[in-house]
C-alpha cells in the first residue's frame, strides 16, 4: 500500500488544490486549527475557495490569512466575531457568507460524511435560516430539512496519529476536526506527533484511518491563544 | 437601584438546581457560574465539546487545546469530558441539557428572541444559540432592559432577526424578572430589582406585560 506519510505541508496537497474548489477546515477559533495546511494553501495562491470552518481564524492567524490574501470566496460559518477584515469584506459585499447554526453546521458535515443527503432538525424554524428550505411536521412539531456538506478536501489537525492515519485529537482542540475528516474527498490531516503504528491505544482512536488519506507532523505549532484568561493561585477557585 | 450585571447573573443562578447540566452563553451569561448557589451541584457544557468545564487555569497553566466557547482559556475538572462538535450538539439538540442561559438585544412577548444580527451593522454569527434554543430545556435570558439609547429591548414584535421562535422561559433584566413561558399566555412580572417602581417598569418597558406585584 502506497504511504499516506508525507514530508510536508506543501508535498500533502499536492495535486489537490485547485481554483474554486471547496475546503473544510477544522478548529473552533483558533483552537485546533491545522496551521500548517493553511499556511500551505496560502503559499500555493490557490484562489475562489468556499471554506466550511466554524469560524474564519483572527486577522493575521489562521483562516484570516487566507482571507487577507483574498483567497476565499465564499465561508459557510456559524460565527465570525474575531475578525475585522471578515466584518468589512462581508459589508463591501466582496465576500459571500452563508451563516449555519453550529450545531446544524456540525451535523450536516457529519451527514456528507456518512452518507446522509439531507436530515431534519428543529433549529432555525422560524428564523432566516429556514428561508427557502423544506419544512415538515413530526409529531406536532415543525422541522428544517438540512443538507449535508461535502468538500473536495478536508483539513484537519490532531495530536497524534499513525503511518494508516489513525487520530487522536487532545481536549477542546477536537471540536469539528473529526466530522470534517469524514466529509472531504480527500482529507489532509496534520499531527504534532506521528507515531509508530500500534503505539495508539485502539480503543482512544477517534478518527479511524480509512478517513485520512495523507497525513504529515506540523513542523511547528504556534498554537495562539485568543482570549487568555487566567485566576491567580491566591485567588478562591470559581467556575 | 436597578440590578447590575453582577445582581442579574446571582438571579439567574438562582434558578440552577442540583444536578443540572447547563451551558452558559458567551458575555454576560458565562458569570453565572461564579454565584452557583452552594449546596448546588451543576456540570457546565461547553458547546465546543466539553462537559464539566472547570474555572480559569492557573496563570501559566493555561492550555491552547482547552477553551471555552468565547475562545477563553479554562480548565477541566476530574468529572469533565470530552467529544466533538457532532456530539456536542446532538447532546443540546437532543434536550439532554437541562438550562441554558443567553444573553439578548430584543425578547418579545411572544417568547421570541433576538441575539445574533443587527441588519447593516455587525452579523457576527448565531454560533450555537439558535440550536441552544431549539434544543435545551429550559432557556433564561439575561440583558439590559433598554438599548443605550433607552428604547425597551422586551418588544411587542421582535424587529431584529430571530434566534429562535416562543422559545424564552424567563428573562432576567437589571430592572426585575420576567415570565415568558414561550408565549403561552401573558408576559408577567414576578420580581422587582431593589428601589425600581412597578412604574418605572411599565415606562421602560415596550411589551404588554401583567403582575401581581404593587
Amino acid at each position: 500500500m502506497a504511504t499516506k506519510i508525507q514530508s510536508d505541508a506543501a508535498s500533502a496537497l499536492a495535486g489537490l488544490l485547485f481554483d474554486g474548489m471547496t475546503v473544510m477546515a477544522g478548529g473552533f477559533g483558533l483552537c485546533g486549527i491545522p496551521e500548517n495546511l493553511i499556511l500551505a494553501i496560502r503559499e500555493s495562491g490557490v484562489k475562489d475557495l468556499t471554506v466550511v470552518s466554524n469560524n474564519c481564524g483572527v486577522d493575521g492567524f489562521g483562516l484570516g490569512l487566507l482571507l487577507e490574501n483574498g483567497q476565499i470566496r465564499k465561508m459557510i460559518s456559524s460565527y465570525v466575531g474575531e475578525n475585522e477584515l471578515f466584518e468589512r469584506l462581508y459589508i463591501e459585499g466582496r465576500l459571500e457568507v452563508e451563516f449555519t447554526p453550529q450545531g446544524t453546521l456540525a451535523e450536516r458535515i457529519r451527514a456528507g460524511g456518512a452518507g446522509v443527503p439531507a436530515f431534519y432538525t428543529r433549529t432555525g424554524v422560524g428564523t432566516v435560516v429556514a428561508e427557502g428550505k423544506e419544512t415538515r411536521e413530526f409529531d406536532g412539531e415543525t422541522y428544517l430539512m438540512e443538507r449535508a456538506l461535502k468538500a473536495d478536501l478536508s483539513i484537519v489537525k490532531a495530536w497524534k496519529g499513525d503511518a494508516e492515519g489513525n487520530l487522536i485529537y487532545r481536549k477542546t482542540a477536537r471540536n469539528f476536526n473529526p466530522m470534517m475528516a469524514t466529509a472531504g474527498r480527500v482529507c489532509v490531516a496534520e499531527v504534532e506527533s506521528l507515531v509508530p503504528t500500534g503505539a495508539l491505544d485502539k480503543d482512544m482512536i477517534h478518527t479511524p484511518g480509512v478517513y485520512v488519506h495523507r497525513i504529515l507532523k506540523g513542523p511547528a505549532y504556534e498554537k495562539r491563544i485568543e482570549r487568555l484568561t487566567t485566576r491567580s493561585r491566591t485567588e478562591k477557585a470559581s467556575a | 437601584m436597578p440590578w447590575t450585571r453582577d445582581d442579574m447573573t446571582a438571579r439567574a443562578a438562582r434558578e440552577l438546581k442540583d444536578g443540572f447540566y447547563v451551558n452558559l452563553g458567551i458575555g454576560i451569561p458565562t458569570l453565572v457560574a461564579n454565584h452557583i448557589p452552594p449546596g448546588v451541584q451543576v456540570t457546565l457544557q461547553s458547546e465546543n465539546g466539553m462537559l464539566g468545564m472547570g474555572p480559569y487555569p492557573f496563570e501559566g497553566e493555561e492550555d491552547p487545546d482547552l477553551v471555552n466557547a468565547g475562545k477563553m482559556t479554562i480548565s477541566e475538572l476530574d468529572s469533565s469530558s470530552y467529544f466533538n462538535s457532532a456530539e456536542s450538539f446532538a447532546m443540546i439538540r437532543g434536550g439532554h441539557i437541562d438550562l441554558s442561559v443567553l444573553g439578548a438585544m430584543q425578547v418579545a412577548a411572544n417568547g421570541d428572541l433576538a441575539n445574533w444580527m443587527v441588519p447593516g451593522k455587525m452579523v457576527k454569527g448565531m454560533g450555537g444559540a439558535m440550536d441552544l434554543v431549539a434544543g435545551v430545556k429550559r432557556v433564561i435570558v439575561v440583558m439590559e432592559h433598554c438599548e443605550k439609547s433607552g428604547r425597551s429591548k422586551l418588544v411587542r414584535e421582535c424587529s431584529l432577526p430571530l434566534t429562535g421562535k416562543g422559545v424564552v422561559d424567563l428573562l432576567i433584566t437589571d430592572l426585575g424578572v420576567f415570565e415568558i413561558n414561550r408565549g403561552r399566555g401573558a408576559v408577567r412580572l414576578v420580581e422587582l430589582a431593589p428601589g425600581v417602581t412597578l412604574e418605572e417598569v411599565r415606562a421602560r418597558t415596550e411589551a404588554a406585560f401583567v403582575t401581581d406585584l404593587v
